[in-house]
């Protein structure tokens, strides 16, 4: 990436994260927020300390780990259409954290873990399904398929809620309409923890993404591991999709919106692309965020109806190209 | 480095018929072979087995006294280089781009290129004729164009085997002649290819050996002369042929039209 491009990035980045800060039920100016930067005094600094600084950290980092996992997606089954919400990725995660909160183990270890199960199944089923006529993958089967499996988990989700009691239904409720309003110093460290391998290796895959994107052939001619690299990004897309959706509920189309954007910005080489991704797909989400809090005051949005409002279009636009 | 084909058969499964049924072939350092064939000989499979993308149902493929299916990708990848047919790319990288992908099995997964990727780029690019166009978008390119992004990201392998199927089919004559003169010089550098092309009389005028297949089988092998007969091309092709001399004495080959007396030998 060309160092003005990046530190672009970063500006814009540093600025989402001010923004997402000041925004809220009490509105912060720049004064207040440097005082806090500055001092540990200051009226507004349990607010911003304790609540505004983890929210938007939270929210950076799943837009970035979402748009990441777009990103890789995308050059997988090579279709910009490609998205962890799209492909039933987000729908099976989803379903595998109210199976774990409707059952009573809703911890904050084994919500993840049984989303990142959920995210596996739905993945290798919409796999499955799109394996028309062999070994050929059709892209818009693909994305059939994804709509299909979601359909699918959502139905299943809403199944296990209405049989749930008050109180479980009430959590796994408020969880799945998506939203950062939970966040937490502890809860933005699981995250971490869950999101940082899977993050890791996406970024050590961005040659061999550039090669997925060619076709299996020509990728293993020069020199891929084309199962091991397939199952890399299969793995840490699902790790990082299911982390966020444990953590935030189910938001739709960071990883469409975000990579398309950066390509067209910086072309389609994962090198350059895949942190710029990740710091778009941040500074996105907190925004999608402060807008959520702020559209409809005092009452605040879910996040994903921002980023819907955003993504649909564009998916349209995407769709048809695809299929002219 | 030598690439040794014995006794190769291939089934697909649910055919009846074997693509691929004792087929051999020999690869030195230094020497061109081409192979010929009508549609569906089994061309294409015995350069998918050769290049270790399908095992055979029985016999071996040795590259350097090791079976092809023990390399790894990315050591494979160093000594032979592959252009398949065809390839539609997701995305529309710039011909420089492209190109670098070559330097793939290269390259570690966070280093960036050092001079020698940076001149085996820059070498492909100049060989292959392409230094008008190293900034444009791969979806802005003719078919010929495209080829030839796709052979010089090849050689930006810097491979000691190459291996091309129809290389040069959406080419015009200059660039074809380009392409084929090029490999030829890399040969004589020491480099060993196979070819298989439709071009009876290219494959003629640059091979040292040359491989005709038909149903699957050796129809014949040998140096070009040994190959080009014209009762062998008629049987092969189903299509009467006259068998001349250039004035080098390669063969070459035309095909006869309907009713057409061939001219005495």
């Amino acid at each position: 990436m060309k160092s003005r491009h990046l530190l672009f990035l970063i500006g814009v980045a540093l600025l989402s994260l001010a923004i997402g800060i000041m925004v809220g039920p009490v509105s912060l100016s720049p004064g207040e927020l440097w005082d806090a930067i500055k001092s540990s005094g200051g009226e507004a600094a349990p607010i911003i300390r304790q609540i505004r600084v983890p929210r938007v950290l939270l929210a950076f980092l799943v837009g970035g780990g979402l748009a990441v996992s777009g990103a890789a997606l995308q050059a997988l089954i090579r279709n910009p259409l490609a998205d962890p919400y799209l492909l039933g990725l987000s729908g099976g995660a989803g379903l595998g954290a109210v199976i774990a909160i409707a059952a009573g183990f809703g911890g904050a270890w084994t919500v993840p873990l049984m989303a990142f199960a959920g995210a596996m199944l739905a993945l290798a089923l919409v796999y499955r399904l799109s394996l028309v006529q062999g070994r050929r993958l059709d892209p818009r089967v693909l994305i059939l398929a994804g709509v299909i499996v979601s359909a699918f988990t959502g139905a299943l989700m809403s199944a296990i809620m209405a049989l749930s009691d008050a109180s479980a239904l009430r959590n796994a409720f408020l969880w799945l309409l998506g939203g950062f309003s939970g966040a937490s110093w502890p809860t933005l460290g699981f995250f971490v923890l869950y999101a940082l391998i899977p993050l890791v290796l996406l970024m050590a895959s961005a040659r061999a993404l550039d090669l997925l994107a060619l076709g299996d052939d020509s990728a293993r001619h020069l020199g891929l591991d084309v199962g091991k690299a397939r199952l890399i990004v299969y793995l840490s897309t699902g790790l990082l999709t299911a982390a966020a959706v444990a953590t935030c509920g189910i938001i739709g189309f960071v990883g469409l919106v975000v990579p398309h954007a950066a390509r067209r910005l910086l072309g389609p080489l994962h090198r350059p692309l895949l942190p710029a991704v990740f710091l778009a797909g941040g500074a996105f989400l907190v925004l999608a965020d402060a807008l959520a809090r702020t559209a409809a005051r005092p009452l605040e949005l879910p996040v994903g109806v921002v980023t819907a409002v955003v993504g649909v279009p564009l998916f349209a636009l995407l769709l048809r190209r695809t299929l002219t | 480095m030598r690439l040794v084909a014995s006794d190769l058969v291939m089934r697909y499964p649910g055919l009846s018929v074997p693509a691929l049924e004792n087929v051999g072939l020999r690869l030195d350092d230094g020497k061109l072979i081409t192979v010929v064939g009508p549609n569906g000989s089994g061309k294409s499979s015995l350069l998918r087995v050769l290049t270790g993308v399908l095992a055979p149902t029985s016999g071996t493929v040795i590259l350097d006294d090791r079976a092809i299916s023990l390399w790894r990708p990315d050591a494979l990848a160093r000594v032979m280089a592959v252009v398949t047919q065809s390839e539609e790319p997701a995305f529309a990288l710039r011909v420089d781009e492209a190109v670098m992908l070559g330097r793939y099995a290269h390259l570690g997964p966070f280093s960036a290129p050092s001079t020698t990727d940076l001149a085996a780029v820059q070498g492909a690019i100049t060989r292959c004729d392409l230094e008008p166009m190293v900034e444009r978008r791969i979806d802005t390119l003719s078919g010929g164009e495209w080829q030839r992004v796709r052979l010089a990201r090849a050689l930006a392998q810097d491979p000691r085997l190459l291996i091309l199927d129809e290389p040069t089919a959406a080419l015009d004559v200059r660039h074809e002649m380009q392409i084929f003169e090029l490999i030829r010089n890399l040969v004589e550098g020491g480099l060993g290819a196979v070819i298989v092309t439709h071009h009876l009389n290219l494959a003629a005028r640059f091979a040292d050996q040359m491989l005709l297949l038909a149903n699957g089988r050796v129809a014949a092998s040998g140096t070009p002369s040994e190959v080009l007969r014209t009762e062998t091309l008629r049987e092969v092709f189903e299509w009467p042929v006259a068998v001349t001399a250039w004035t080098d004495g390669t063969p070459q080959v035309v095909p006869l039209r309907t009713g057409e007396i061939p001219p005495p030998a």
